[in-house]
């Protein structure tokens, strides 16, 4: 017998992952979810048959979408976190002894039920009492937040389906807003390889180009994403993502990573031409 | 034949039993079930192009029902809770048409409000029936034209007694409901029919707590705009009917001016919502009015906005009021009504209905996902932050009372000359204009051109509200009486 969870990743281009079991299958009142193990990939969670992590690579993701904010905002202590129900962010950003709140809102209660259940690897800081978990719509819960963050931080899914409202310039505007007068704010960006993630990503980079004084893109290769060519979006009120890394402080914390270095921050910065030309395009 | 009932769709069984029989068709329409029209059908989908047929006997015909449509019409009115109710495929434009043209001859007089679609007053210059106007209220605050008070309508009668109709317009555009029963009351006391525009008011016949439907009320016609908050598809109508109207010579009057080929996706997307609306439409439009109250709380707590609802009743202009409607105020935060639509759209990519000189209107239906009411509730609070600003100089007013100077199919066909629009005060125009939506003439042939009309049409077009009706495509030119 062969199982194979298989994701279209273009009209002509399908990716699979052949699946030991299913552990997981539920429909929640936003989507449906599902959890597979396999041995490639170790345990994965998808979410309307689109991939969100796998045990095998979910440490870069979860580190380039954290640290990169972390290390450049001098004093990062109140944290927002969009989505992200799966646990991943939250557990890089517990590592940060001087962070104070984490909150986190995640529009779909069974996603971290199931994640807790199910994929310990990333869900397992949940519980850290600075948490403080919102079951709302991302796009509701900032709308009343003003000057009161330092770092937000969006791990959305895909801009079609549940996710779509994180992707729009009423929300990137509220995220403005909502972030004090030196916050940061980190997305997920989406790819700019096939032509349709392309497009989105372009979209939602207009709108971020729009909302902040200081908008940059940079880069981290996600083997299971589309492509595998991911990009995550910074915006800033105040800092420069590179010039204003303080490298030295940041090595100190001696937090250790599989993926993230201060030097890879620098060149994660530094894009393709044609990526370049994409964001160009509508900045 | 079985009983039907409301869990039936004749039309739309009968489209059904139809593609089944594969019936090789040498007749119109020359597409052939879209084969003819590849790129066509490619855009619309092959199921659609199937049933877009030409009347037959299987199908029946609308100019003369006497079979599926027949059956189709005798289950809508059952379902409004009409004598009878006739598939309208020219838009409730059409309807409204019908109905004044069925109540009035040439010269007769009609009763009804100024604030009326520019369909209604097209009636009257297909006609030639002459309208008294009664001027609306307005409320001052919002700027908004209201219902009628039984008051105006009562005086109305008095001062002409030989009026043929009223005509009520019900809800308003903005959710504003006139007090229906007592004003069919006083028009049959006086021998008049009542002919109600209930183009935004289909919901009232299938959820709770509605204000009263026409129909309940005893009026004799009501045009329901069922692509509307009923879910068919643009264009498609009903037109109802109660006991005392003479179903057979209304059909007559319809076939005047309608299609002899109506189209299938139209009628059979009537038919289908009925029997949605039928069964579960309680439960719909319970949907739709939570989902207006949460936006209007939201909205409210924003700050600056205004999204009003039945607290403006006031037992006269503003007997009811309809919350499934989200219209809001935006004058506060200094930003005119279009401005508003215009950001929301240009910024946001979100559509509303429309924004006038200091409203806005988002149609809410069941079609409405949770998610992108929050989208709309937080892009105007993201519009309020970047746009707003001191408003003292914005006009506040929707409506101006007109002068009457000519009845408007006079006024249409007399001769007339085009002038530049500042010199035209003083004159009587022959030609509408209007913001549209709302479609709500500004001017309707017939009535005198004032500064303050012309000072309106200039801030109306400078704020950026789509202005329609007259000869002139720029609107700086108006026709008028030589």
């Amino acid at each position: 017998m062969e199982l194979w969870f298989t994701e279209r990743h273009t009209p002509n281009v399908n990716f699979s992952i052949k699946v030991d079991r299913q552990l997981y299958s539920a429909v929640s009142e936003f989507q449906r979810i599902d959890v597979f193990d396999s041995k490639e990939f170790g345990r994965f969670l998808t979410l309307d048959g689109y991939m969100m992590l796998t045990e095998k690579d979910e440490f870069i993701y979860h580190e380039m979408i954290t640290h990169v904010p972390m290390a450049v905002h001098p004093a990062p202590e109140n944290i927002l976190v969009i989505g992200a129900g799966d646990g991943g962010v939250v557990r890089e950003l517990t590592r940060y002894p001087t962070v104070k709140s984490i909150d986190l809102v995640e529009i779909d209660e069974l996603v971290i039920e199931v994640c807790k259940k199910y994929l310990p690897t990333t869900a397992c800081r949940l519980d850290d009492e600075r948490v403080h978990i919102f079951y709302e719509d991302g796009v509701k819960f900032i709308r009343s937040c003003e000057n009161k963050y330092d770092v937000i931080i969006v791990d959305s899914t895909d801009p079609f389906g549940p996710g779509e409202g994180l992707f729009t310039k009423e929300f990137y505007g509220s995220c403005f807003k909502a972030l004090r007068e030196d916050g940061i704010m980190v997305n997920q960006h989406e790819s700019p390889f096939y032509d349709e993630d392309a497009a989105a990503m372009q979209r939602s980079h207009k709108r971020i180009v729009e909302s902040f004084p200081i908008s940059r893109v940079y880069q981290a290769h996600i083997p299971t994403y589309p492509s595998g060519h991911w990009l995550f979006g910074f915006a800033s009120k105040k800092y420069h993502p590179v010039r204003d890394l303080n490298s030295t402080k940041w090595n100190l914390l001696g937090l250790k990573t599989r993926y993230y270095n201060t030097k890879l921050h620098a060149g994660a910065f530094a894009l393709p031409n044609y990526v370049e030309e994409l964001l160009r395009d509508v900045e | 034949m079985e009983q039907l009932s409301q869990v039936n769709a004749p039309i739309y069984e009968a489209l059904r039993r139809f593609r089944r029989m594969r019936v090789v068709p040498f007749d119109v329409p020359g597409h052939k079930r879209g084969r003819g029209n590849m790129e066509l059908t490619e855009f619309l989908g092959e199921d659609c192009m199937n049933v877009d047929v030409n009347s037959m006997k299987p199908l029946d015909n609308l100019c003369h029902p006497v079979s599926v449509i027949k059956d189709a019409e005798m289950l809508a009115a059952e379902a409004f809770g009409a004598a009878n109710a006739f598939f309208m495929v020219g838009g409730t434009t059409s309807a409204v048409q019908s109905m004044i043209m069925y109540a009035c001859k040439s010269g007769d007089k009609i009763i009804m409000p100024r604030n009326v679609h520019r369909s209604a007053i097209n009636a009257l210059i297909l006609t030639g029936a002459v309208p008294v106007y009664v001027n609306p209220d307005v409320n001052k605050q919002l700027g908004i034209a209201l219902g009628m008070s039984p008051e105006q309508v009562e005086q109305a009668i008095r001062e002409n007694p030989d009026a043929k109709a009223i005509m009520v317009n019900n809800p308003t555009y903005y959710g504003i409901c006139s007090d229906l029963k007592k004003i069919t009351q006083l028009a049959h006391e006086h021998g008049m029919l009542v002919l109600v525009d209930e183009a935004h008011g289909t919901h009232f016949y299938f959820g709770d707590n509605f204000p009263v439907t026409a129909m309940a009320a005893g009026a004799d016609c009501a045009s329901v705009s069922m692509h509307k908050s009923g879910g068919s598809l643009t264009q498609s109508s009903f037109l109802l009917m109660g006991k005392n109207v003479n179903a057979d010579y209304m059909r007559q009057v319809i076939n005047l001016t309608q299609t002899t080929s109506a189209s299938y996706l139209l009628l059979s997307s009537l038919d289908i919502s009925r029997k949605r609306l039928a069964l579960s439409g309680k439960e719909i439009f319970a949907k739709t009015v939570e989902m207006a109250e949460y936006a209007r709380a939201e909205i409210n707590s924003i700050g600056g906005y205004y999204a009003y609802s039945s607290e403006l009743i006031n037992g006269g202009s503003i007997f009811d009021f309809d919350r499934s409607k989200l219209s809001v105020f935006t004058l506060p935060i200094g930003l005119a009504g279009i401005e508003v639509y215009d950001l929301l759209r240009d910024e946001y990519d979100i559509q509303i209905e429309f924004g006038d000189i200091g409203n806005i209107l988002a149609y809410i239906s069941v079609g409405d996902r949770k998610r992108d009411i929050e989208r709309l509730i937080s892009a105007m609070a993201e519009i309020k932050r970047r746009f707003a600003r001191d408003g003292a100089d914005m006009l506040s007013h929707e409506y101006i009372s007109p002068i009457v100077a000519l009845p408007p199919r006079k006024a249409f066909y007399a001769d007339k000359v085009s002038l530049p629009l500042e010199e035209s005060a003083g004159k009587v125009c022959t030609e509408f204009v209007m913001c549209y939506p709302p479609g709500i003439p500004i001017l309707a042939p017939g009535e005198l051109i004032t500064d303050e009309i012309i000072q309106y049409i200039r801030y109306a077009k400078e704020k950026g509200c789509q202005m329609t009706g007259t000869e002139d495509i720029n609107i700086e030119r108006l026709n008028v009486l030589k």
